[in-house]
């Protein structure tokens, strides 16, 4: 479950989104669509912190993850990076070899069995897919996979540290349109068991893949959420005129 | 477009393009083929292995060669741990933003530029006399260390920087510890550019006269420890050159030992490189 109340991040001043009041409940995926610079991407660093790493973020309102606040006392940074995982546009396997890329966090985070490594290696590879093309290949580069395989073995790394929740920053849209589609089948099996918020270019693959969408828009150069609800009926019922045009392709 | 390029401007530009780059091929050429047509035919088995006799003119360079990978031993050992951690401080995200970081930045900028022979006689004054090691091994390679570490240090920078921003994100985004995502996963990516850093500091410091005559001095005998003197390649081939009349054969010899020696490191890496590259 995360919910942002009142949800504003800026950058050295500069505000990137303001005022983002969004629910997503257990087990639903939500796409995030709307035009570049619109502070979607933004949106989904601020919900795991890794909005940290920008010298001079800052993070007002709230962010509820799991009914905790993220920046609660009680839970540290990488607890809650551990509870939500985040897949990247471009896949970004580590230059080690495919088991070492599922185990390295593993390890990090306490892991030390190696049959229970083993096992969870084997369990998310299975888990996305992946396990029948690369059982054999196990010791060799990471790299050398395919992007679609790449990716699905990002995904698979992330699962490896049981997170509740899936931040997705457009996942298939470095990856050419036969990978993109078996990583959407992915997304799309991961409904009931996490929380997706999938950010998405793809206005076809939104509306294919989501529970719910939510539209975000540039309102006097700043990001905001201007259309929230059922995927169908953002779709078929636009609130806003902004939303129905940029959904006919004549805005954004 | 193939005809647009044959304007008079575009023949000029062409010209003056290719006669650049071939006179820089020519110039490299002519001082390989000097040197090396002068000193090749007296190096032999015999001169490789044998002491110096009669300051030089007759005998080998053997001592002076152990003295030398002794001298970058030393100056490597000191430059490259210190160099990599300089490097990772400097190209961190939000530590390499800081004032001490542009004040690191500058003060390697100004000691970048410093002529070498100051740098000898800073290493005579504090590593010889200071710290009392005397003109020894360990004192030139510590002071080669200092000439060496701006050139690596920027170098070794960049090629951390670029490793791509996705995988620090990658890293950060699975709660790895800093300890972790510098060595195991940053660092492994940078090796190439690391190890382009390292030749270019090898380099300079094979090179090196004026910084070892104040340090490690120019005695010609089998170095027992890093606490005795030694003479390096270069300054032997100064010191034949200058100060031994007859010397001259000799110093050809020694600086096509010293060529050889720079092509090969070059090469070596070159390869590691390249192979470190196709695995990825």
């Amino acid at each position: 479950m995360i919910e942002t109340k009142q949800l504003s991040v800026a950058y050295a001043g500069k505000s990137v989104i303001r005022d983002v009041s969004l629910k997503v409940d257990q087990g639903e995926i939500l796409a995030i669509v709307g035009p570049s610079g619109c502070g979607k991407s933004s949106f989904l660093a601020a919900i795991n912190r890794l909005t940290d790493l920008v010298p001079g973020a800052s993070i007002t309102g709230q962010v509820l993850v799991d009914c905790c606040d993220i920046r609660s006392t009680t839970r540290t940074p990488v607890e809650l990076r551990k509870c939500a995982g985040m897949i990247f546009q471009k896949p970004n396997p580590f230059e080690m070899s495919i088991r070492k890329n599922i185990q390295l966090p593993l390890r990090e985070h306490g892991v030390r069995s190696k049959s229970e490594l083993d096992r969870i290696t084997e369990e998310v590879l299975q888990k996305v897919g992946l396990w029948s093309e690369v059982q054999d290949r196990l010791n060799q580069s990471a790299t050398q996979l395919s992007g679609g395989q790449q990716q699905r073995l990002c995904i698979a790394r992330a699962m490896a540290l049981r997170p509740q929740i899936m931040l997705m920053d457009e996942p298939c849209s470095a990856l050419d349109p036969i990978s993109s589609s078996t990583v959407e089948a992915l997304i799309e099996s991961m409904r009931g068991e996490f929380t997706v918020v999938i950010v998405t270019h793809n206005l076809a693959q939104a509306r294919r893949i989501s529970d719910r969408t939510a539209v975000f828009w540039l309102v006097d150069g700043v990001g905001q959420l201007i259309a929230e609800g059922e995927t169908k009926q953002v779709f078929e019922n636009p609130q806003s005129e902004v939303a129905a045009a940029y959904f006919s392709g004549l805005k954004g | 477009m193939q005809q647009k390029l044959n304007t008079f401007s575009g023949i000029v530009f062409a010209v003056y393009v290719w006669t650049c780059a071939l006179a820089f091929c020519a110039i490299a050429g002519l001082l390989l083929y000097s040197v090396v047509s002068a000193g090749v035919t007296q190096v032999n088995w015999a001169f490789l292995t044998q002491e110096p006799i009669d300051s030089g003119r007759d005998g080998g360079i053997a001592p002076i060669i152990l003295s030398t990978v002794l001298i970058i031993g030393v100056c490597l050992l000191a430059t490259v741990p210190l160099g990599v951690g300089t490097a990772i401080f400097l190209a961190d995200r939000i530590s390499g933003k800081s004032k001490l970081a542009i004040g690191i930045r500058t003060a390697l900028d100004v000691l970048g530029g410093v002529p070498s022979i100051i740098f000898g006689l800073f290493g005579n004054a504090f590593f010889c006399i200071a710290l009392g090691m005397g003109y020894s091994i360990l004192s030139g390679g510590l002071t080669l260390a200092c000439m060496v570490l701006p050139i690596f240090v920027r170098v070794a920078e960049s090629a951390i920087r670029n490793v791509a921003v996705d995988h620090y994100r990658a890293a950060m985004a699975l709660a790895l510890s800093k300890w972790t995502t510098t060595f195991r996963v940053i660092l492994p990516r940078a090796i190439p550019g690391l190890l382009a850093a390292l030749t270019l500091g090898i380099a300079r410091a094979l090179a090196e006269t004026a910084a070892l005559i104040f340090t490690s001095g120019y005695v010609t005998r089998f170095p027992e420890s890093l606490n005795d003197s030694g003479r390096s390649l270069s300054v032997h081939i100064y010191d034949l050159a200058l100060n031994v009349t007859g010397g001259n054969d000799r110093a050809f010899a020694t600086a096509s030992v010293l060529v050889i020696l720079l092509l090969l490191i070059n090469v070596v890496t070159h390869f590691v490189t390249r192979k470190l590259l196709r695995q990825s």
